[in-house]
This record gives structure tokens, C-alpha cells and sequence, in this order.
């Protein structure tokens, strides 16, 4: 049953996530007083661009076209391992977290070398921000996800989220608490989330993801935009594991229950996006160094 | 255990970082406003089933003071002294987070042999933070530029030391904690004036470069 | 059996060696010289097999008539496991140096330079299987010595001479401490053998000889502080020396670690957070000086630090776990450790034979010079794309295996361990290892990307040309290797597990059952999760091709924001790319700027210039080494250059020793 629903969650995100992206616009839509796009204006512009042919630039490489290929490709692996809230991932063993942070690297390491690829100076900027903030955003994860790996005293991430709560809920909320606050920075940092880059601008010089791709179209800027929003479902996936700390026991119910909260957290997303500014670049790193003591002190609290 | 102390506990842990990390004077006094609320709010919780007078008397008066009037009273000096708004550090954020990761990892190893001294009822790591917050307030007040931010720093270590006689349930709680209010008050409004004198004078408040008086 | 294979291969390649010199210019030293190391390597790698599968010691022994020497050498775990990295990468740098050396024919002496090569071979082969002090001390100093003739191949550049003595002095300080090891040891034990060093001594004796044993072999690997020969020397040496030095012979200074502390008994806690530490110091120093070079060889010198580092910081794990009494942290740190070297023996020595065949088709590593080169090398860029991916510890590949053993540990060390000192350590381990994979990532897509993509940035870049099949196919193999451990990670790990047996561990058998984890099933996993993500690539590329079947496909320039005439100079630099990361570390790594601002209303020149140096060589080594060249600038009245006072010195020495020795009586 547990891995029935477990099937169910992977198949549910492939399907639902670009509807991530449509709840964000549409949260942010309201604040602003607008009707805004569609909820599924996603779906249409994935359906527009896989109907579309492609123009490469003559500096480009094989790496290029393969660049979002082999993203998409490492963010579904990481869709197949992690857990959404009391639900095991389909593919859980100990340490399974260590492969979730991974592929997503892998999946960055692709990307900026098709943003380089190009050889626009524009792209390299994106791809040098990339890598400078990732540097922090990925010790700042691996470092929240150890803290709770202390409360459950367990090193699959399936296990942690599942036993999370099982101890006493007075050691282990404050933890959780505050590594639910840094895998929200986190999310917001590697989604390429106000406050720390623009998803909507293309021609400003303070963003980072979007430019990366400005040279990609058709399927391929398809399968990046596929991707990312895969990626927002991981990242909300974990976030809403600690956040969530309902444990049903049912494993349709935990399904559903993990469902909405990933919907909750797309629209979390949003009123951020609406009500903060983005931050200045050179601040960026600051955050993100906070994640990271944060995240520090959240393990030495779960030690005590 | 309880989970509401524990919680309180981390929410202090989590204002000494902002204070840490903040560039603005503003966000720093809401910082410090924060924390003293959360300090009454620790009290209250630590007497919840025995709630006396006197407790309220303190935790009324540790807001109206620490809450009301000394923020008041540091944003007037913020205002008519037209100190910067930026808190202008010797020692760059990063490096002070990161600074006080080092410090709280040093404040968890040293407070061990304390541990057996706090109260039943209190919170486990309310020492630590305890800790934490006074050397947050002293870190402040070594590596900051203006005035105002030692002022603050100042005020965060007094709440440290707050949480501190709340954990070791010091005789007579309330009486050291008013007679430190009081101080504080005096203190706070001392500063002010010469704030607002210093800067009429030399139109800053840069304590680095008052060095030169020292003669 | 194994020892008998050895002893071939060392006869071959130091006759070989010796035939390579006699041929000296002549065009076939070249031939004969890589032939003779693959013939060398081949039985070493079958003698190192079967010891590994047979899990036999074997042992030759001979007389020897130096004092306290005899000629013992002895095949076990350990030292196979060594041997074979040593043959296989020897072996495959041989066939590529073969084309590498070509253009060289008839204008430098190959043959001397093969000579080297081959004892260089055989000394490194002798270095892990000798089992008398003397004997290593002298394969040792073999070892150095022929390396730094092969790192002067160039000598003619004054650059290379400058590496080359540093290289020099920097091993023989380590050798230095080495000796001091030795004699210390011999002096307790009375005698050189090392199979009677294995009585424990005492607890501070051990701890010194200890710490000598980091910093003497600690220099040859490359730990931070006494590393600052290897930017150097490496670079310098012909591309495929550089392959061995870095990717095997600083391998020899672990080795010696590991054999040093089998001596020593139990290892206290203090020298598990010694190597933690000096590990963290060198992963993060190290790979942050690789992302601050922009000499592709140099920067690949500095990422050997940084990888050495990672396996300082497992050796430390190690050591944590046994004095802890934690085997789960004991095994994972040692396995990783062990799986690290072979993997870093394999991507840095494919990534210097990738930058030499950059360098052998542009004539520049500079960096900033190159571009597009993967269109002009298409192999070659494979290669070294497979190659970054690996070293970055990005799955598929063997990087990930050998770090995710790493990681694991270190997790376990905070969630399960239950000690604060342990969960500490773990802290720092992954914290280290996080950074490190960051880093590493900015770095190694900084080198392919600004060398291998884009468009070439002069007109060396433009006029590139793919390098000949000697040089393509060790590359191809060393590719294939990272490929294939990263899909079989479980059967390497079963293939060096018995070895734990030796190292304070119970025998690969119990350790899955005392660990509580069982790691072979758990690489199957990650092979598992591999293989998932290659069928996902290939799968979402069929779908890909579908797709586009039948749709336009245009050919246009890079999107130019509307700029008119962009040029491929206007492209991001690989200074530039680095830049925010290196400023981000500004307090670590003080780099030195030169601004040049604009001026005026019409602005003619303005320039930016930033250089990171290495802190150590800066702050430290440079002070140090002046204050010994202004002492003995001091001593020059001494120096008069006249023979008669030399002899005299001589003499007043002569009979200052002789009143000494004999006025005492």
C-alpha cells in the first residue's frame, strides 16, 4: 500500500507540478490586485514549446542541447527518493539524501555549462551567481537535513520524515522549527525565488536562473521549465515534511494531506514573492550564511 | 519537557542572529524590543500555574520599559540625532554570524556543568541562550561603529542576563530584576542625551573617532 | 607469487631504463621507453590481483649489506591496492607519452627523460612493498629524485628550475622528518625491519612519531601547509609525469601514513582530529586556490590538494571511529578513504592528460587564452568533461561513490554516534565535504566551461588541433574506468574491504554485520540510482529527438542583447566567473588588487586586475626563507673562492673532529 502510494506521489508530481508555478502567479496575482494568468497557463506554455522547432546558436556544442536533457533527467531521480511528509520515497535507503543533493548538482553543473556554452557574457554572469550561491544553499541543506536526521536518529530521509515526530515533541520542534526555516531559504534560494532572483525578469542584471536559459527555446527550454517546477516540488516536498508534522499512518491520507501542503507552500511562496523585495546581490550570500548557522544550531540543539 | 519554553528559548536564539545580521538600526530596536518581549513571555510561562502579583508586576513593568519606553526613547535619539540608519560594522555580517555560530557552539560546550543548577521546569538550553544573548550584546558593543548599536548591544546583554537569573531562580528574582531595570532606564537615557550632545558637536557619533579626545 | 610478478616488473622497467638512457636522443628511446612501462606495469598488475583476490601475504628476503639493511619486500592488502593504482596509472601515462613526447624527437634527450620515468616506476613500486626502513628510505629518495629530473625536462625555461629546486628542497625537508621517523622507530625496536615495529610503544613516543609521520609524508602528499611545492613542481613536469606525480606519487605519502600508524597501536582521539582538521584546512584551501589559478595545470595541481585533502579528512574519520570505539565511522571513513585515492588516481590523472593534449594542441594552459576547444577536441573534451563531472563527485560517476561512503560516515557520526565529540567531527566532515563539493562544482565548470565552450578566445584556441590516438586512448580508458566504478562502486568496495582487516578493523566479513549499515547493499543502490538516471537520460533524449522530428532547426548567432558587433573577447572570462566566490573568501584568501579607475569625462584607460597568491608560500614560507637567505647573505665573507682556503677549511675542520674525538679520551 505504502509503496502503491509512494508510486501515486511520483506520478501526482510529474503531473501537478507545473501547477506549482501557477499557484505562485496566481498568489502573487491577487496581491497585486490582478486577475492574472491561468492556473494552468503552465501546462499551455509547456504544451507551446514541446510543439516547437529550435534555433541554437552557431557557438554552441553538444552540451548545450544536452544540458536540459540530463537536468530533467537528474531532477526526476531526485522526484523517485524523496519522501513527502509520513510518505516513504519510492527509492529510500540510508544516506539517500547525499544522492538527492547530488543530482540536483549534477543538474547545476549541467546548466551553467549550457549557459557557457553560448559564450554571452550575459550567461556567464548568470552561471558564476549560480555557483557562488549553490556553494552556500548546498551545506546549508545537507546540514538542516542532518539535524533532523539526529532527532530520528536515522540516515534515510524516508525514515527521518517518518519518525520525525514520533519522539517527544518538545526536543524536537525547535529543531524543526528552525530547519524548516532554513530549508524554506533554501528553497527560495535554489528555485531562483524573490528575494533571491527575479523569475520574471529576463533583462535585469541582478538575476541568475532566468538568464542562464536565454538561449534555450523550444523543447529544451520546455524541459527546463518542466524541470524547475519538478525542482519547487522536491524542495517543497522536504519543506513540508518538517512543517506538516501529521502522521496519519494511512498512506493515501499522508498523500493527499502532503499534496495540499505542497500547494500551501507554492502559495507561501507567492505572498513572498508579493510582500519582500529582492534582495541586493552582495546580501544574498549573507542570507544564505545564516541558513547555514542556523542550520548548525538546529543540530546542536537535536544533540543535546 | 514543555514545548512552549523550549520554543521561547529558540525564538531568543533566533533574535540574537537577526541582531547579528541586520544592517538597519530600526530592524535592530525591533530586535531588541522582541526579545525583552519574549522575555516576559518566558516568565510567564515558567510561573503559568502559580501566577503571583508580583510576577505580573514584573513582566508588566519589563514591557512597558523594554517594550515601550526605551524603544521610544532610541528612536527619538535615532530621529533627532539624524544618525544613519545603517549600523555600520567593524566586523562584516557574515563574519559576525558566523562569529556567533562559533560563540553559541562555545556557550553550548561551557554551560554543560551549569545544567544541573537550572530549575525543573525550565527549558534545557535557556542557559545557553541565556548566554548566548550576552555575548551577543557584548559582540555588538565591541564591533559596532555608532553609538546607538552599543546602546543595543548593551540592552541585549541585560536581557541575557535576564534569562540567565530566570534560569538559575536567583533569591529574590524580582528584585535584582528591578533594580537592573532601573539601571537600564537611567542608562538608556544617559545615553541619549550625550547621543544627541556628541553628535551636536561633532556632527556623528562614531565612538571610533572620538578617540581623538583621549588626551 | 604476487612478490615474484614485482620483482619481474621492476627488473623490467629499471633494465628497460637503463636501455632507454643508453639510446639517449635517438628517436626510438621514445618507443622503447613507453613500451618498457606498460610491460613493466603489466606484471605489477597481475601480481597485485591475485593478491588482492588470494588475500595471501607474500614475502622475498634477501641480504643485504648495508647496515640495519636487508633487502625485504612483501606483497599484502595494502600494498597491492597501492600497486595496482601505481601500475595501471604508470602504465597508461606511458602509452600517452609516447605522443606526447613526439615533437620532441631529436631537439631533447627522451631517452633520459624515459630512464627517469621507468625508475620513478620501479622506486614507487619498491616505496609500497618495502618492509626495511632502509630500503623504503632509499626507494624513497629514488622516488624524489627521479621525479624531480623528469619535473626538469624543460629546463631551459627558468620557471621549471625555479619549480624544480623547490620541488627539491620542499621533499628532502619531508625526507628529513622521514629519517628522523625511522631512526626514532629503529632506535626502540633495534632494528629496521618493519614487521618487528609492530610493538606498541608509549603514548608520547607514539604521538611524536605521529606527527612526524604527517608532516614527512605529509609533505609528499600535499597537506596544507607543505604543499606549496606541488603548484609548482607539477605544472612544470611533461603532462603525463604530471599525471603520475599527481595522481599516484603523492598517493605514496597516504601510504606511508597508513603504514606508519599500523606500527604505532591504538591511535589516540588527537590524531583523528589532527587529520580532520589538516584535511578540512586542505580540501577548502585547496580547491579555493584551484578556483583562483588560471594556468589550466596548475590549478589542476592545487585541485590534488583539495582531493588529498578529502582523503586526509577520511584517514581522520577513520581514526576517530577506532578510538571512539565506532566501527560503523571507523569502516565508512576507511572505505571511502581507500575508494577516494583509487578514484583521484583515476579523474586527475585523465584531467592531466586531457590539459596536456590542450596544451600539446594550443602551446598555451593559459586559461583566459582558450575556448571552443570542443569543437576543434572533440575526444579529448569528452574526456575531460567525464573527468570534471567525476571529481566534482557528481553521480554517475566514481566521485560520488567514493564521497557518498564519506558522507554517509559522517552523518552517522552526528545522528547515531551519540558523543558530542563524534557528532562534532561529523559536523565538520560534512560541513567540509558540502563546501567542498561546491567549490568544486564552480571550479571545475569554470575550466571546461571557459576552456572547452564558447568561442576561442586567440588564435592558439582557434587553430587547436586533436591530439593522436597514444594520447586519446589512455584518456578514453581512464573515462570508461570513472563510468564504470561509478556503476559498480559495490564490487570495488568488496574487492578493498578485506584490507580493513589489516587497519585496527574486523575483517571485511563481520564489518557488514557490526556496522549496523551494510555498504555494499548500499552502493547498490546508488549504482541503481545511477543506472535510473542514465536510462531517464536516454529515454527524455528519445523523447527529445520525437519531438523535434520534423521541426525547423536553425542555425543563428548567441542572443547579443541587441549589441551590434559582440566579439568572442567580449565573452565571460574565467576571472570573472571566479571572481565572486574568491571576493566571497577575501579574508582567506587576500588577494592582491590593482584598480585602475576611469577618470575624466571621456575615460581612456581604466583597468582591473586581481591576483590570489598562495596565502602559505606569502605569509609563510617566503618570510621564513628570506630570513634564511639574509642570514646566510651574512656568512658570503666566508665564500672566498680561492681552493687553497677551502682546503684549509677542510683541514681545521679535520682536526677540530680529531681533537674532539680523541681529546676526550
Amino acid at each position: 500500500m505504502t509503496t502503491v502510494a509512494s508510486i501515486l506521489h511520483v506520478l501526482l508530481a510529474l503531473v501537478l507540478a507545473p501547477l506549482l508555478l501557477g499557484i505562485v502567479n496566481r498568489t502573487k496575482a491577487k496581491f497585486a490586485g490582478r486577475r492574472g494568468q491561468p492556473l494552468l497557463q503552465a501546462y499551455y506554455d509547456l504544451a507551446k514549446l514541446f510543439r516547437k522547432g529550435a534555433v541554437y546558436s552557431r557557438t554552441t556544442t553538444w552540451v548545450f542541447r544536452a544540458g536540459p536533457t540530463v537536468g530533467l533527467s537528474a531532477v526526476i531521480v531526485a522526484l523517485a527518493i524523496v519522501p513527502l511528509g509520513g510518505l516513504p520515497g519510492l527509492g529510500a535507503f540510508s544516506g539517500d539524501v547525499i544522492l538527492l543533493a547530488y543530482v540536483l548538482g549534477l543538474m547545476r553543473f549541467m546548466t551553467v555549462l549550457a549557459a557557457l556554452d553560448t559564450g554571452s557574457s550575459f550567461e556567464g554572469m548568470g552561471a558564476s551567481r549560480e555557483v557562488q550561491f549553490s556553494l552556500l544553499a548546498e551545506p546549508a541543506l545537507l546540514l538542516a537535513l542532518a539535524a533532523l536526521a539526529v532527532c530520528a536518529k536515522s540516515l534515510s530521509l524516508s525514515d527521518i520524515y517518518g519518525l520525525l515526530y514520533a519522539g517527544e515533541p518538545a526536543h524536537v520542534a525547535p529543531a524543526a522549527v528552525m530547519v524548516a526555516a532554513v530549508l524554506l531559504m533554501v528553497l527560495l534560494a535554489e528555485n531562483a525565488r524573490i528575494p533571491v532572483d527575479d523569475p520574471n525578469t529576463h533583462l535585469e542584471l541582478t538575476m541568475i536562473h532566468e538568464v542562464m536559459v536565454l538561449d534555450h527555446g523550444g523543447v529544451d527550454l520546455g524541459f527546463i521549465q518542466y524541470g524547475a517546477s519538478l525542482k519547487l516540488w522536491v524542495f517543497s516536498a522536504l519543506l513540508v515534511g518538517v512543517a506538516l508534522p501529521l502522521r496519519t499512518g494511512q498512506p493515501i491520507l499522508d498523500l493527499l494531506l502532503g499534496v495540499g501542503g505542497v500547494f500551501a507552500v507554492a502559495v507561501l511562496v507567492g505572498v513572498i514573492e508579493s510582500t519582500m523585495a529582492r534582495l541586493r546581490l552582495v546580501r544574498v550570500p549573507q542570507m544564505l550564511v545564516v541558513a547555514n548557522v542556523l542550520a548548525i544550531i538546529a543540530i546542536l540543539w537535536a544533540l543535546r | 519537557m514543555q514545548i512552549l519554553p523550549e520554543m521561547l528559548v529558540m525564538l531568543l536564539l533566533l533574535t540574537d542572529l537577526r541582531l547579528l545580521s541586520s544592517s538597519r538600526i530600526a530592524a535592530c530596536i525591533q530586535t531588541v524590543v522582541l526579545q525583552a518581549i519574549l522575555l516576559a513571555c518566558m516568565t510567564l510561562a515558567a510561573s503559568w500555574g502559580h501566577l503571583t502579583l508580583e510576577v505580573m508586576g514584573v513582566v508588566l513593568s519589563t514591557v512597558l520599559v523594554k517594550g515601550l519606553l526605551l524603544p521610544w526613547l532610541l528612536r527619538r535619539a535615532t530621529r533627532e540625532a539624524g544618525v544613519s540608519r545603517e549600523v555600520q560594522p567593524f566586523v562584516g555580517f557574515t563574519a559576525s554570524v558566523l562569529i556567533g555560530g562559533l560563540l553559541l557552539g562555545l556557550c553550548f560546550v561551557i554551560s554543560r556543568p551549569l545544567q544541573q543548577a537550572a530549575p525543573a521546569g525550565s527549558a534545557v538550553l535557556l542557559i545557553p541562550g541565556a548566554m548566548f544573548t550576552i555575548l551577543t550584546g557584548l559582540f555588538i558593543i565591541v564591533s559596532r561603529r555608532n553609538a546607538l548599536t552599543q546602546v543595543l548591544g548593551y540592552l541585549a546583554m541585560e536581557n541575557g542576563v535576564y534569562a540567565f537569573g530566570a534560569s538559575l531562580a536567583v533569591e529574590e528574582p524580582m528584585l535584582v530584576e528591578m533594580g537592573i531595570l532601573l539601571d537600564m532606564f537611567v542608562a538608556v537615557f544617559v545615553m541619549g542625551i550625550v547621543i544627541y550632545h556628541i553628535n551636536r558637536e561633532f556632527d556623528h557619533i562614531e565612538t571610533d573617532r572620538l578617540s581623538v579626545l583621549k588626551d | 607469487m604476487s612478490v615474484v610478478l614485482l620483482l619481474i616488473s621492476v627488473g623490467v622497467l629499471l633494465s628497460g631504463g637503463a636501455a632507454c638512457a643508453a639510446l639517449g636522443t635517438r628517436g626510438s628511446a621514445n618507443r622503447l621507453g613507453a613500451a618498457v612501462g606498460v610491460l613493466g606495469a603489466i606484471p605489477a598488475i597481475l601480481g597485485a590481483a591475485h593478491a588482492l583476490c588470494t588475500g595471501q601475504t607474500s614475502a622475498f628476503h634477501m641480504h643485504w649489506s648495508v647496515p640495519f639493511g636487508s633487502f625485504r619486500l612483501a606483497v599484502d592488502g595494502l600494498s597491492a591496492f597501492f600497486i595496482l593504482i601505481i601500475a595501471v596509472i604508470c602504465g597508461l601515462a606511458a602509452v600517452y607519452g609516447a605522443g606526447y613526447l613526439k615533437a620532441d624527437i631529436g631537439r631533447k634527450n627522451l631517452g633520459a627523460s624515459w630512464c627517469f620515468y621507468n625508475v620513478l616506476f620501479a622506486s614507487m613500486l619498491l616505496v609500497v612493498t618495502a618492509r626495511n626502513g632502509m630500503l623504503f628510505l632509499l626507494a624513497w629518495e629514488f622516488m624524489s629524485l627521479a621525479s624531480f629530473f623528469l619535473v626538469m625536462f624543460d629546463h631551459e625555461r627558468p620557471e621549471v628550475r625555479e619549480a624544480g629546486w623547490t620541488y627539491l628542497v620542499a621533499t628532502h625537508l619531508g625526507t628529513a622528518f622521514l629519517l628522523a621517523l625511522f631512526v626514532l622507530l629503529g632506535w626502540q625496536h633495534q632494528t629496521m625491519d618493519f614487521e618487528r615495529f609492530a610493538l606498541p610503544a608509549d603514548s608520547m613516543s607514539a604521538g611524536v612519531l605521529f606527527l612526524l609521520a604527517v608532516v614527512g609524508f605529509g609533505t609528499k602528499a600535499g597537506f596544507m601547509p607543505m604543499h606549496v611545492w606541488l603548484p609548482e613542481a607539477h605544472p612544470a613536469a611533461p603532462s603525463h609525469v604530471s599525471a603520475v606525480m599527481s595522481g599516484v606519487m603523492i598517493k605514496t605519502g597516504i601510504y606511508g601514513i597508513l603504514r606508519t600508524l599500523t606500527f604505532l597501536g591504538t591511535p589516540p582521539e588527537w590524531w583523528g582530529w589532527t587529520l580532520l582538521v589538516i584535511g578540512a584546512v586542505s580540501g577548502i584551501g585547496g580547491v579555493l586556490l584551484a578556483l583562483a589559478q588560471r594556468d589550466l595545470k596548475r590549478l589542476l595541481a592545487y585541485s590534488s590538494v583539495e582531493n588529498i585533502g578529502i582523503i586526509c579528512m577520511a584517514l581522520g574519520l577513520w581514526l576517530l571511529g577506532i578510538s571512539t570505539g565506532n566501527t560503523t565511522l571507523a569502516t565508512l571513513g576507511l572505505l571511502g578513504g581507500l575508494l577516494h585515492i583509487w578514484n583521484h588516481a583515476i579523474f586527475k590523472s585523465l584531467l592531466f592528460l586531457g590539459a596536456g593534449a590542450v596544451a600539446h594542441g594550443t602551446g598555451t594552459r593559459d586559461i583566459e587564452q582558450l575556448g571552443g576547444l570542443l569543437k576543434r577536441m572533440g575526444q579529448t573534451g569528452v574526456a575531460f568533461l567525464i573527468g570534471s563531472a567525476a571529481i566534482c563527485g557528481l553521480p554517475p560517476f566514481n566521485g560520488f561513490v567514493s564521497e557518498f561512503l564519506l558522507y554517509v560516515g559522517a552523518l552517522s557520526g552526528i545522528a547515531q554516534a551519540g558523543r558530542s565529540d563524534v557528532a562534532a567531527a561529523g559536523m565538520v566532515a560534512l560541513g567540509a565535504l558540502a563546501i567542498i563539493g561546491g567549490l568544486a562544482v564552480a571550479c571545475f565548470t569554470k575550466v571546461f566551461g571557459i576552456v572547452f565552450l564558447g568561442e576561442p578566445r586567440s588564435d592558439l584556441a582557434a587553430h587547436a588541433h586533436e591530439a593522436s590516438a597514444s594520447m586519446r586512448l589512455p584518456m578514453a580508458v581512464l573515462a570508461g574506468l570513472c563510468m564504470l566504478i561509478g556503476l559498480l562502486g559495490p564490487l570495488v568496495v568488496r574487492a578493498v574491504a578485506p584490507l580493513t582487516s589489516g587497519l585496527f578493523l574486523p575483517a571485511a566479513a563481520t564489518v557488514a554485520n557490526s556496522t549496523g549499515i551494510d555498504i555494499v547493499g548500499l552502493l547498490w543502490r546508488i549504482s541503481a540510482g545511477a543506472a535510473l538516471l542514465l536510462v531517464l537520460i536516454l529515454a527524455l533524449a528519445i523523447v527529445r529527438r520525437r519531438l523535434l522530428g520534423g521541426r525547423v532547426m536553425e542555425q543563428a548567432g548567441t542572443w547579443d542583447c541587441g549589441y551590434v558587433a559582440p566579439t568572442t573577447r567580449m565573452q565571460y572570462t574565467a576571472s570573472s566567473f571566479a571572481w565572486p566566490i574568491l571576493d566571497m573568501f577575501r579574508l582567506l584568501l587576500r588577494p592582491r588588487l590593482d584598480r585602475r579607475l576611469p577618470t575624466g569625462l571621456f575615460p581612456q584607460q581604466a583597468s582591473f586586475e586581481s591576483r590570489s597568491e598562495d596565502i602559505f608560500r606569502r605569509f609563510g614560507y617566503a618570510p621564513l626563507f628570506g630570513a634564511f637567505r639574509s642570514l646566510a647573505d651574512r656568512l658570503h665573507w666566508f665564500q672566498q673562492g680561492r681552493n687553497q682556503l677551502y682546503v684549509l677549511y677542510i683541514a681545521v675542520t679535520l682536526l677540530i673532529l680529531l681533537l674532539w674525538k680523541l681529546g676526550a679520551r
